[in-house]
């Protein structure tokens, strides 16, 4: 585009014309002292709308939970000191899952950075470990082209988060407005297009393998290539496994879906791994939750490993075919080459897999004899009422229940925190989920734990007509905790006893912060619930389920030990049945 | 058994590019021997010569990749056992009239210079690999070394190869928006 003589803005004008110009439609955010200026052209922003959270934790996830769900970057802002150091769990979230997001901070005046000013903290220096990139930007002139490399890093080669902190003079002072051309990063260029020569190679070894298995990481979900994944599947027909951050990258009603491997992982997915001979491991990146014990992980399997990022492979397993590039072409180019090939008949060892998920992993819940609900029972029930629609989930017991017994038949669906973990992820992110997806219905399902760090938000999603739904399942603990210390610790429960069985009374908090409250006591009042919060949608709604402490997630598999020795109960091992193979 | 490799650095010359290095060397728990920085013939670039030591050929591999994702990090190469290699050592050392001659004679056969005499003392300047640093400060040692300071190694292959030739940028152009 031919510019005519460059206008004059303040860095403020600057920084909100040129999320304009990168395409942002929607910021998530808290104004203060040092980002002020910003807020002022931001503020008459006809494309650019503004949502104000209510703790910059939930701007970074609310920002995580839009990028999930539209596939563009999301974004968060904050002002400088404390409000950027609350951005960092996001940030962090962010970095471990590989989200791409730009967080946009305000830093005190340049004169004044390095001298301990009033709400001054070198948030560039803090999140250097946990961003792709990061920006400190001292003048005016410089704002465009931070921002567009920004965008263009977080969402290019392996996404995930990158920050621009500004200093206040930078936003106040006044500089020629100049659109960058070319984008100059030398340093940065990410290798999409695979290797010919490693993807024949990938094809030899699957053709000559019995056992193999596709290990399906969220890379899939990121570079949109789930259709070319069960293209590959169905040529060969390969099982699947597909990771916590590739729930809904295949489709859990496939026939060869064998499920999610893991520490929490299923028979089947589990013993595919562990027995394959070959693994096709795709946007996958060998995290020790799927691995367990790295020596006995897979311990006869040749590796393929796709990944955009060359340093994923090789890091945590030896790898005999590497290939770096954007999976959806690794996909593209290896269907090429499958189609015509001569394949062995991998059908004894879907067999067998298919064998184990049937004895093992179709396990039907039943509400508990004791009067309370049992969890799983709830959200499977909550996943065959609400259907294909969007999930989001906090961190425990909740989630690990959520990612096995929702129905998840298409990609891009499931919002969770996988690497980091976070706690309180779940209200922000399907806040975030839901404005970039308004008019899909998106459910929580979050725990009374997670509930309690970041609910704050649903006073946020109430005044900005954004009706998400959230089931908080309710056990009074710190669930996944307390499963550790009933199977480790002596069942001395610590500190995991939340007494939150009316304290706090979460209807009546969800109606405090103008949603919806419900709760649900015996079954009957679970289907009551359930259909009541499908038809509220001009609100927020929260159900809270009230459930039993002492439920578990099973399988298991102890941490640090092989996956081998994975449990379908309290001292209860699958009979693996070999010999069949 | 741990074994030390050079590698040379090629980075934009921006703030904060040494602290991005150090952090990740330290959070992903690699072990720097040695560390020089400076500036190189062209003026937008800096050249950093790491000494890292580890245990096997894959933990180096894993930290020049994890380098590489460094935006401002724009090549890395790792030195061969044949390339020049220089450090630089200042030492401060008793010195009276009476040892004040022995001390230069052991100085000029290791090529080094005295830079500063003084009554009691004098400083020694020495260039050249670890190991001749090292057995220059083991004769010295005798005369009483009040103050040493050293400086991390700098390294250049040999042959014409330039690392700071321009990188080509073409394909991020393809890519960029």
């Amino acid at each position: 585009m031919a510019e005519q003589s460059p206008k004059t803005l303040t860095g403020a004008q600057a920084l909100v014309e040129s999320l304009e110009r990168v395409g942002v439609e929607v910021v998530f955010g808290i104004p203060g002292g040092a980002i002020l200026p910003a807020y002022d052209p931001l503020g008459q922003s006809k494309l650019v709308r503004h949502i104000l959270v209510r703790h910059e934790q939930g701007a970074a996830h609310a920002a995580e939970g839009y990028a999930m769900t539209t596939g563009r970057v999301g974004v968060c802002m904050a002002t400088s000191g404390p409000g950027a150091t609350n951005l960092v769990t996001g940030i962090a979230d962010a970095y471990m899952d590989s989200v791409p997001i730009v967080a946009i901070t305000g830093q005190v005046a340049s004169a004044s950075i390095g001298t301990d000013a009033f709400q001054e903290a070198d948030i560039r220096g803090i999140t250097f470990p946990v961003t792709k990139h990061s920006f400190l930007v001292t003048r005016a002139e410089d704002i465009p082209t931070a921002i567009k490399q920004a965008f263009h890093i977080a969402r290019t080669g392996r996404p995930g988060p990158v920050l621009v902190d500004i200093a206040k003079d930078a936003l106040a002072n006044e500089a020629p407005f100049e659109w960058p051309g070319d984008l100059d990063l030398p340093g940065y260029r990410p290798v999409l297009h695979p290797h010919i020569k490693q993807i024949r190679e990938a094809a030899r070894l699957i053709s000559e393998s019995r056992r193999p298995v596709l290990y399906v990481g969220g890379g899939v979900v990121k570079a949109q290539a789930s259709e070319q994944l069960t293209e590959l599947a169905h040529i060969a027909e390969i099982p699947v496994v597909t990771t916590l951050m590739a729930r809904g990258a295949f489709p859990d009603s496939d026939p060869l879906h064998m499920g999610m491997p893991g520490m929490h992982g299923r028979v089947a997915a589990v013993g595919a791994l562990q027995r394959s001979d070959l693994l096709i491991t795709l946007g996958a990146r060998f995290d020790d939750r799927v691995t367990g014990k790295l020596a006995t992980f897979a311990p006869n399997a040749k590796v393929i490993h796709a990944d955009v990022d060359p340093a994923e492979i090789g890091k945590n397993r030896a790898v005999d075919v590497p290939i770096v590039g954007d999976v959806k072409e690794v996909l593209t180019e290896l269907i090429e080459i499958m189609r015509g090939a001569d394949l062995p008949d991998f059908g004894p060892w879907t067999t067998y897999l298919s064998s184990l998920r049937d004895k093992y992993d179709r396990i039907e819940y039943e509400p508990t004899k004791d009067g309370l609900l049992s969890p799983e029972w709830v959200i499977k029930r909550l996943g065959e009422v609400a259907g294909d629609c969007f999930y989001a989930s906090g961190v425990g017991q909740h989630q690990m229940w959520a990612a096995h017994l929702l129905p998840f038949e298409k990609p891009g669906r499931w919002l969770n925190s996988g690497g980091a973990g976070t706690m309180g992820y779940c209200v922000p992110a399907a806040m975030g989920g839901k404005v970039g997806r308004p008019e899909e219905v998106v459910w929580g399902i979050d725990g009374d734990g997670c509930f309690q760090m970041t609910n704050q938000e649903l006073v946020t999603c109430a005044l900005n007509d954004i009706p998400i739904k959230i089931a908080v399942i309710n056990n009074q603990s710190l669930g996944m905790v307390r499963q550790w210390q009933t199977l480790f610790y002596g069942e001395r429960y610590s500190n995991t006893n939340l007494e939150s069985l009316r304290v706090p009374d979460f209807p009546k908090l969800a109606e405090a912060m103008g949603a919806v409250g419900l709760r649900a006591e015996t079954p009957e009042e679970v289907e009551d619930a359930l259909a009541q919060a499908m038809e509220i949608n001009d609100r927020p709604v929260v159900v809270e389920f009230v459930c039993h402490k002492d439920a578990m997630v099973w399988p298991m598999v102890a941490a640090g030990t092989s996956n081998d020795d994975i449990k379908i109960a309290k001292d209860m091992a699958p009979d693996w049945e070999d010999e069949i193979l | 058994m741990s074994k030390t490799y050079t590698l040379s650095v090629l980075v934009e010359n921006k703030p904060g590019v040494l602290a991005r290095i150090s952090g990740l060397f330290a959070r992903r728990g690699y072990n720097i021997e040695s560390l020089a920085v400076g500036p190189t013939e062209r003026p937008e670039l800096s050249r950093i010569t790491l000494q890292v030591g580890v245990s096997d050929q894959l933990v180096l591999e894993q930290i020049t990749k994890q380098l590489n994702k460094l935006v401002e990090v724009l090549k890395i190469v790792e030195l061969e056992d044949s390339a020049v290699r220089r450090e630089l050592m200042l030492i401060k050392l008793k010195a009276d009239p009476a040892t004040r001659s022995q001390i230069i004679e052991i100085v000029q056969l290791f090529r080094g210079k005295t830079v500063d005499v003084h009554n009691e003392s004098l400083v020694v300047e020495a260039t050249g690999s670890p190991d001749k640093l090292a057995a220059l400060l083991e004769m010295l040692k005798p005369y009483g070394v009040r103050e040493l300071v050293q400086s991390g190694l700098v390294a250049l292959a040999r042959g014409s190869k330039s690392l700071t030739e321009r990188p080509k940028n073409d394909r991020l152009r393809a890519v960029a928006r």
